[in-house]
């Protein structure tokens, strides 16, 4: 269920995040492209769970690990702490209740890794702001009344949101529009305003 | 052919033409019934070749009616393998890379000890003297088979529908001999609809007067149109109402109009017809009582008081699940609960549900999916083995 027009440049910075040999469990793993490359740079235990049975069978058989499901029921099949990390990307904001799968992610993981697109961005403002409509962008290719995103949030409300669980944000990244790394010393604000996409790497309090 | 024709003994139940290995007094098999059964022989198949590691050993369970000739001709109905599909030379369960092995079920009729086989304390058929054989006695029995073999870890054990409840049992039993375990279409525990079923079977068997109380060979005969009833009505569950629609809809067989009488008019009955008449010459009738029975009485979590993931605690055997959307004798919703219970052991595994309109029976079909499903997960998992390619 990635549900992004992007090329997914956040999955490299995803993999970054997770030292070889970890067990993860990439929840929304759409056509496994994730889990493949933890499973060739850093020989990780990777599971996946998709929610559309297309992108499960080619996981599959492309000899991944990975069953159907969806993130807002079947997550509390899963034990405490059963993974090394939980990995949540760019599939946030297509959950009917992103505050619980966030919730079961720390609770499943040691640590979770959150992609997002930040909804906080210039362009995405610029186009409510002076088209009055809501924003159809090459990053974010649907229309309103047909788009699976129906929970979209900034970079600062993801922060609030971490905060309200009790979650450490150890770790955090923007990617401009090029998917370059936006420089760490700015602040939040910069971040929420030039930022497309965000990763956030947390670990329950 | 046609072996089991009525007034004979069942010859391939006692010197099956595969393979049989015999157990003497010195090494019983113990049944859930609670006696033992000795001696017992296991009849089997083996195709390619075992490696010097015996690494490379895959375990195939048939189902309720299948037997050990999976990849090779069957001696009773001459008919090809009811796998070969998928297992063979070049095939996806590639025989020139992997060992496999096939056995006939204890209670079946091809050469394993079964209720036709010669019980050997009266010189006759067993018939019901032959104690209910659980899904876990025959898993028990094949693990004295790959103990023969010398084989510590199978590399991987698959099977459909009853054979699907073996893989179970074997992953849940002996998971330290299971390096990668494949149900397909099957369930941790048989519905009540599904017993329902069943009983239906069991009941148009014992309802047919030359079925004697299970003595029929003794009276030199066979309930063949018992059994016969009771495969057309289990044929109904393998297939879906969209599948027999579409092959038969309401088309009349070899004539112009309805005769208004009770002959086949539809095509439909006619093939029902034709698949009880073919089944009773391959199947006895008593096996397929000991067969349901085995099914009707399995469930992995109530032998694990209740908890279906405790019947995998601490599993480090990779699974792969496969269901099929028109499936309704084992829905998706009986794989998605074992994976629900494999995940909450923290188990590797995937599960894949494939659309088909062909029912419970797909398994056995070229199914393009299942296939490449079955080859993802047998290479990532040879890949884990160290096998090479």
């Amino acid at each position: 269920m990635s549900v992004n027009g992007s090329q997914r440049v956040d999955l490299e910075v995803v993999a970054n995040l997770i030292p070889p040999q970890s067990r993860v469990l990439d929840v929304g793993s759409g056509d496994g492209s994730l889990l493949e490359l933890l499973q060739d740079t850093k020989q990780v235990d990777g599971r996946g769970l998709e929610l559309s049975q297309r992108g499960v069978n080619e996981c599959v058989a492309r000899g991944l690990s990975v069953i159907q499901g969806d993130a807002d029921k079947d997550l509390e099949f899963y034990p405490d702490k059963g993974f090394d990390f939980v990995v949540l990307s760019q599939t946030l904001q297509a959950t009917r209740n992103p505050k619980l799968v966030l919730d079961e992610l720390l609770r499943i993981g040691n640590r979770a890794i959150v992609s997002f697109p930040n909804f906080g961005h210039w362009r995405v403002r610029l186009s409510l702001f002076v088209k009055g409509r809501m924003p159809v962008t090459q990053d974010l290719p649907y229309s309103w009344y047909d788009t699976p995103n129906i929970h979209f949030c900034t970079i600062r409300d993801f922060v609030n949101l971490c905060e309200e669980l009790g979650a450490t944000v150890e770790k955090a990244t923007a990617l401009d529009a090029a998917g370059q790394k936006i420089g760490l010393s700015m602040p939040w604000w910069f971040w929420n305003f030039f930022g497309q996409q965000a990763v956030f790497l947390l670990k329950r309090s | 052919m046609a072996a089991l024709r009525a007034g004979k003994t069942n010859n391939e139940a006692d010197q099956p033409s595969s393979p049989v290995l015999r157990f003497g007094a010195d090494k019983p098999l113990k049944l859930d019934a609670g006696t033992l059964l000795s001696p017992f022989q296991i009849a089997y198949q083996t195709y390619g070749t075992l490696n010097d590691a015996r690494s490379n050993a895959i375990l195939v369970c048939h189902a309720l009616t299948g037997d050990q000739h999976v990849a090779s001709t069957n001696p009773v109905t001459g008919k090809p393998g009811w796998w070969e599909v998928l297992i063979g030379p070049g095939r996806i369960i590639d025989t020139n890379r992997f060992f496999v092995i096939c056995s006939n079920v204890i209670g079946g009729c091809l050469g394993s000890t079964g209720p036709a086989s010669t019980n050997p304390a009266t010189g006759k058929p067993y018939g019901l003297d032959l104690p209910v054989i659980t899904i876990r006695d025959m898993v028990r029995a094949q693990q004295m088979l790959i103990d023969h073999f010398g084989i510590e870890k199978l590399f991987c054990v698959l099977g459909g529908s009853m054979g699907g409840m073996q893989v179970l049992e074997w992953a849940s039993s002996y998971p330290e001999r299971v390096f990668s375990a494949l149900p397909i279409a099957t369930g941790a525990r048989h519905s009540s609809q599904n017993i329902a079923f069943h009983e239906v079977g069991r009941q148009a068997v014992m309802a047919d007067p030359d079925w004697h109380g299970g003595k029929y060979f003794e009276h030199g005969k066979r309930p063949e149109k018992g059994l016969a009833v009771a495969r057309m009505a289990a044929h109904i569950t393998y297939l879906s109402e969209a599948a027999l629609h579409r092959k038969f809809g309401r088309n009349l067989q070899d004539r112009e109009a309805l005769t208004f009488g009770f002959d086949a008019d539809f095509q439909i009955e006619s093939y029902l017809r034709h698949q009880g008449m073919t089944f009773v010459d391959r199947f006895d009738a008593n096996s397929y009582l000991y067969m349901t029975r085995s099914m009707d009485y399995f469930d992995l979590a109530a032998d694990h008081g209740g908890r279906l993931a405790d019947a995998f605690a601490g599993t480090k055997t990779r699974f792969c699940l496969v269901s099929f959307t028109s499936d309704w004798l084992f829905p998706t919703e009986e794989s998605r609960s074992i994976v629900h219970a494999l995940n909450a052991a923290g188990a590797s595994v995937s599960f894949v549900e494939i659309e088909t309109d062909r029912g419970h029976d797909a398994f056995l079909l070229d199914e393009p999916e299942l296939f490449a499903a079955i080859n993802g997960f047998i290479g990532s998992a040879a890949r884990a083995r160290g096998l090479s390619a």
